[in-house]
This record gives C-alpha cells, sequence and structure tokens, in this order.
C-alpha cells in the first residue's frame, strides 16, 4: 500500500464496485420527522440517528431510544415511550375501590406491593381511616420483601446487560427465594394483590417467620457472592465507574428520586423522611454515595437488598399481635365464617364485592418510596365508590429523564449500561 | 351495626370541616403563597396543604417556591377532567372549572410539601408550562397534553408521548369513554 494513495483509490482497489456516494442525509431526516421527536432542523452532519428498540433485549421491555451517534459516540439519546400503554389509569376510573388493587399491582410488576400499598393509603386517606398496627406492620415486611425481590432482578438484568451473564442466573435465584415467599403468603408471585384499602388480605400463614429468616438467609449469601463477583471485579468496574454521570442538582431539576438520586451524594429516603408505615421503629440505613455513576447505583441497590433484610429480620421479632385489616365492615370484608351464620356479614360481604365501597368527596396526594423512588398516587373522589381520577406517579416514568443528562458523550456500549443502571419498569412508565 | 353508626357520623364530621373555611392558615408556605399571589384560595384536603391559584400565574407560583420557598423538586404533575363529578368540595372563593392541574411541590431542606392546583375551563384549555422553572415537568405535561388535551404554554416538545402520533382525542377526558374505538378483526367489512 502507497502512502499517498487517496480514499477513493483504496475504495476501489479494496472493493469490486468502487467509491460509491454516500446517501444524502434526507433518509435520516425522514426517520426524524415520523419519531416526532425534536431534533434541530440544520444539516446533520456526519451524524446518524439510530433506534435502538423497542424490541432490544436490554432495553428492559419496550422502551425505545432515539440516539444520535457519531460513529460509536452517543451525543443526544432521547426515550421515547408509550409502546407498553394501555390505559391503566382510565382502567383505575372503571373499577372500584376495592378492585383497584388488582389494577395497579401491574403498573410496576417487579415491586408490585408499592403501587398496591399507595393506592390502599391514598383510599384510607381519603376515607381517614388508618389500617391497624398489624397490617402495618406486614405490609412494611412485605414492602421490604418486594424491594429486595426488585433490586435481585435489578441486579440480574444489570448484570446481564452490561456483560456479566452468570449474574443474571445468580440474581434470578435469589429473587426467586423471595417469590416463593410471596406465593406462601399471599398466593401469587407476582401482582400478588395482597395489600388492600383497610388493610391486608389475609393474615401471615403459619411458619411465616422460619420462612422469612431463611430468604433473608439466603439473600444476604447471595450479595455476598455478587459482592465478591463484581464489586472489585476490574471488567465491571471499567464498564461502570465514571460512565453515566448525573449529578444532584440535574436530578432535582428532573424530579429524579430513588437509588438515582442517592447515588449523587443526596440522602433522600421517604422511608425516614415522610413515612407513612412504622418505619421509624426499626433500625435502618439510607445507603448513599457520591458520585453519581452507574457503578454507584449498582452499589446502592447492592446495600439496600441488605437494609431490607435486616428490616424484615426486625419485623419477624417486633411484629405485633391483632387485626391484620381494618374491623369496618364497610371497607373490609367479614370472614368466610362468619358469612354462613350472620345474614349482616353476607350482605356485607355481597355489597362490597358487588359494588365496593364508597368514598367522601376529596382529593390526595400520597407518596411512598418504593425501589425505584418515590411513587405517588394522586386520586380524586366524588362520592361514588369510583375514583374520578387515580393517577400513578411512576418513578421509573420521570426517572427516564435522566438518560438525557446520563447519556450525553458516551458510547453505545455505556448507553445499555445507562439505561439498565436506570432501572426503568415500562409497565409504570406507559401505565 | 353499631359500627356502621360510626361511621356515618365520621363522615358527617369530615364533610362538616371542609364545609367551615378556616380564617387562619395553618401552613406557612401556603400562607406566604396566599399573600404572594392575591385571589389564592387555601384548603386543607385531610391535612396536606393546597393552594388554588389563577392558572395565570401557575409557573409563577412554581418559581416563587423553588426561589423563595426552597421548594427543590416538583414531584409530580397532572390534570384532573371533572365533567361527570357527583359531588365536588368547593372551597370558597375558588371559580370550579372543567380542568384542573394539579402540580405537587416537595422540599427537601423543609421537609414538607405543597400542591398547587390552577382552574382550566373546557373553552381554552392551556396552562402555563412548568418546565422553564423545572425541567422534570417535561414528561408529565407531555403526559398530560396527551390524556386531557391541556396545553402547557412554552413547553419546547409538546407531542403525544403515551398514544400514537396519529390518536385522536384525548382518551382520558370524560366524553372519551373506553371502548370507543370498536374492537376489529381481520375480514371485517369496516376495518378501522
Amino acid at each position: 500500500m502507497t502512502g499517498n494513495e487517496t480514499e477513493e483509490e483504496r475504495l476501489e482497489r479494496q472493493t469490486d464496485e468502487g467509491a460509491q456516494e454516500l446517501r444524502s442525509a434526507s433518509r435520516t431526516r425522514e426517520l426524524v420527522i415520523t419519531g416526532g421527536g425534536m431534533w434541530p432542523e440544520e444539516e446533520l452532519g456526519d451524524t446518524m440517528i439510530i433506534n435502538m428498540g423497542p424490541q432490544h433485549p436490554s432495553t428492559h421491555g419496550v422502551l425505545r431510544l432515539m440516539m444520535e451517534l457519531d460513529g460509536e459516540d452517543v451525543l443526544r439519546i432521547k426515550p421515547v415511550i408509550g409502546y407498553l400503554h394501555t390505559g391503566m389509569e382510565k382502567t383505575g376510573e372503571e373499577l372500584s375501590y376495592v378492585q383497584g388493587t388488582t389494577n395497579v399491582t401491574r403498573m410496576d410488576y417487579a415491586s408490585n406491593f408499592a403501587n398496591e400499598l399507595v393506592y390502599s393509603l391514598a383510599v384510607e386517606k381519603l376515607l381517614d381511616i388508618e389500617a391497624p398496627p398489624r397490617a402495618q406492620w406486614i405490609r412494611m415486611m412485605m414492602c421490604e420483601m418486594s424491594r429486595m425481590a426488585s433490586h435481585l432482578l435489578f441486579q440480574a438484568t444489570n448484570g446481564m446487560d452490561i456483560g456479566a451473564i452468570s449474574m443474571m442466573l445468580y440474581g434470578w435465584r435469589e429473587r426467586e427465594e423471595c417469590l416463593r415467599y410471596f406465593e406462601y403468603v399471599t398466593g401469587l408471585r407476582m401482582n400478588c394483590n395482597y395489600i388492600r384499602p383497610g388493610g391486608v388480605a389475609a393474615d401471615l400463614p403459619d411458619g411465616w417467620r422460619e420462612r422469612a429468616i431463611e430468604v433473608c438467609d439466603a439473600v444476604e449469601h447471595g450479595i455476598r457472592e455478587y459482592d465478591e463477583l463484581l464489586t472489585q471485579n476490574p471488567i465491571w468496574r471499567e464498564r461502570t465507574v465514571g460512565i453515566g454521570v448525573i449529578t444532584t442538582q440535574e436530578c432535582l431539576d428532573r424530579s429524579i428520586t430513588g437509588p438515582i438520586l442517592r447515588s449523587t451524594g443526596f440522602a433522600w429516603d421517604l422511608r425516614k423522611s415522610q413515612a407513612t408505615l412504622p418505619y421509624d421503629e426499626v433500625d435502618f440505613d439510607v445507603i448513599y454515595t457520591a458520585n453519581g455513576d452507574v457503578y454507584d447505583r449498582y452499589r446502592i441497590r447492592l446495600y439496600e437488598v441488605l437494609e431490607s433484610a435486616k428490616i424484615v429480620r426486625q419485623c419477624v421479632e417486633k411484629m405485633p399481635e391483632g387485626d391484620f385489616r381494618i374491623q369496618d365492615k364497610k371497607v373490609t370484608p367479614p370472614p368466610r365464617a362468619r358469612i354462613d351464620e350472620s345474614m349482616e356479614a353476607l350482605i356485607h360481604h355481597f355489597k362490597l364485592f358487588t359494588e365496593g365501597f364508597k368514598v367522601p368527596p376529596g382529593e390526595t396526594y400520597v407518596a411512598i418510596e418504593s425501589p425505584r423512588g418515590e411513587i405517588g398516587c394522586y386520586m380524586v373522589s366524588d362520592g361514588s365508590g369510583r375514583p374520578v381520577r387515580m393517577h400513578i406517579r411512576g418513578p421509573s416514568f420521570y426517572n427516564l429523564q435522566a438518560i438525557e443528562p446520563m447519556g450525553g458523550d458516551s458510547l453505545v456500549a455505556d448507553a445499555v449500561a445507562i439505561v439498565s443502571s436506570i432501572d426503568p419498569i415500562m409497565g409504570e412508565v406507559d401505565r | 351495626m353499631a359500627d356502621d353508626t360510626a361511621r356515618e357520623d365520621n363522615h358527617e364530621d369530615a364533610e362538616t370541616a371542609v364545609d367551615v373555611h378556616a380564617p387562619v392558615i395553618a401552613d406557612e408556605v401556603a400562607a406566604a403563597v396566599v399573600e404572594q399571589f392575591p385571589g389564592s384560595v387555601f384548603a386543607d384536603s385531610h391535612g396536606q396543604a393546597v393552594v388554588y391559584v389563577d392558572r395565570a400565574v401557575f409557573a409563577d407560583v412554581a418559581q416563587y417556591l423553588r426561589a423563595e420557598q426552597q421548594f427543590t423538586m416538583l414531584a409530580d404533575i397532572t390534570v384532573v377532567d371533572h365533567l361527570l363529578d357527583g359531588a365536588r368540595v368547593e372551597w370558597p372563593g375558588v371559580e370550579y372549572e372543567r380542568f384542573e392541574a394539579i402540580a405537587n411541590y416537595l422540599s427537601h431542606p423543609r421537609n414538607r410539601r405543597i400542591r398547587v392546583i390552577a382552574q382550566i375551563p373546557a373553552a381554552d384549555p392551556s396552562v402555563p408550562s412548568l418546565t422553564s422553572v423545572f425541567r422534570g415537568a417535561e414528561f408529565p405535561e407531555r403526559e398530560a397534553y396527551d390524556m386531557f388535551g391541556v396545553t402547557f404554554d412554552g413547553h419546547q416538545d409538546l407531542t403525544r408521548i403515551l398514544m400514537p402520533d396519529d390518536w385522536h382525542g384525548f382518551p382520558l377526558r370524560k366524553d372519551d369513554p373506553a371502548a370507543r374505538v370498536p374492537i376489529t378483526f381481520n375480514g371485517d367489512p369496516h376495518p378501522r
């Protein structure tokens, strides 16, 4: 090869077809217009617009990313969502308050208890009632168990996205322990519909203490393994340290909450600051780190599992006796045995499961800390048996706005790591 | 039966408590907002501070809360359609309209929340956008536009976000009932 060969001569020599005109940018622009995006109208130059998703294994469901690339460098990212929109907020207006939890539990399907809890709390707020202590402790235990399951799911998918394939199997293995516990307590592995307005659906079954401890043991053992496998692993650190950095101010401006906010050195956890369950009676720490990168978000979720296990262990110890749901026959159904012997119980049961209960007019917003951040429920009632508006503030929906500041000036492979570290659940994003 | 009467009593109490307008505003931030923006009305909604403001100052209130009252984050913004309400809690001094824009703010340093509600008439469904104050309003405002057809003036990219770009209608409006679009199968004489 001679040094003064031109590009055209090189192509002529290396290919049969010789040099060809690069296609004009018009094709790229066409994509832009149909995508409904807001790319600038000026000449795009050498950059290329690539659609990643919605059918892409590492986009966690059906997330589509429009990326402007310059070679391998990502210049800009824009998330395009709505592929999983099923009108769940509209459905929520059609369902009675008794049926509503079956709907919301399918939003964030990886941590369904948080959804059920925030819905139930909103209804209880409008009714001016409060669940009995045992119900609150059961809720707390199940929510923490679900935080463990959710973060283990994150560890599994995050590992797979970044290239630690064995991590996927390990994460799923420990998560399965949690799901088995859900099945044991609620009858269902996912979408449990266990937390309901007024309390929980059923009391804890026999042997729940031993099994809860077993789950905690298994999960803590698993976390130690992941820690050993990944935290100091040079390949893992190469892929995650300093990638997808976001600052506290960017998080606050864009309403980003949860582990992403805590990874920037901002120790904010609604369980500590605005707890709606007896979190002040258990001992746990808020995990936060200072760097705001993919690695920190991985570490936060890793250690939060241990804190959740700590809370579950304390729940096992301190679980109070008493009612598992409020003894208000207009809100919660009577025990099954009562239906056979009491006319009133039968009527209450029938009324509750046909037309539900009525909620006085009003509006309220309740927020709790889900594994992904602040999940809120804004509920408006007009005095009938169905909400006028049942809006869920999904943390994943807001957290997806973090892709833009995180994704600028990264590589395509990093984009996968960044999306994975946001841990979006598309069922909650699109609702 | 004793339970039932007790519960009904509770409900009556709640309703009368709503009807009486509190002369003293219990929430200091709400009091400051009412003072800063004349015409605003404070409401105590189940212990949560709510301020009803004129929609023209919707974004100004956000700016005020952020700059003067340390409200660091917009927790949520959404819209409600009150077209078919059976009953509605009405506070004196608020002129109620069909739509409402609801913004929930959160202050991390002060660990408190406040809710700001603006009434939006059906004839002109628009409200100032909060995106210039809180960038996080970008997605939820697009969602509110997509679902209710309420435009947010000043939003840079007010396009549909959840529904397809060519969708007609606004799904969460009360006059857009579920199953408005009939389900069609292959071979039907008039596919959609």
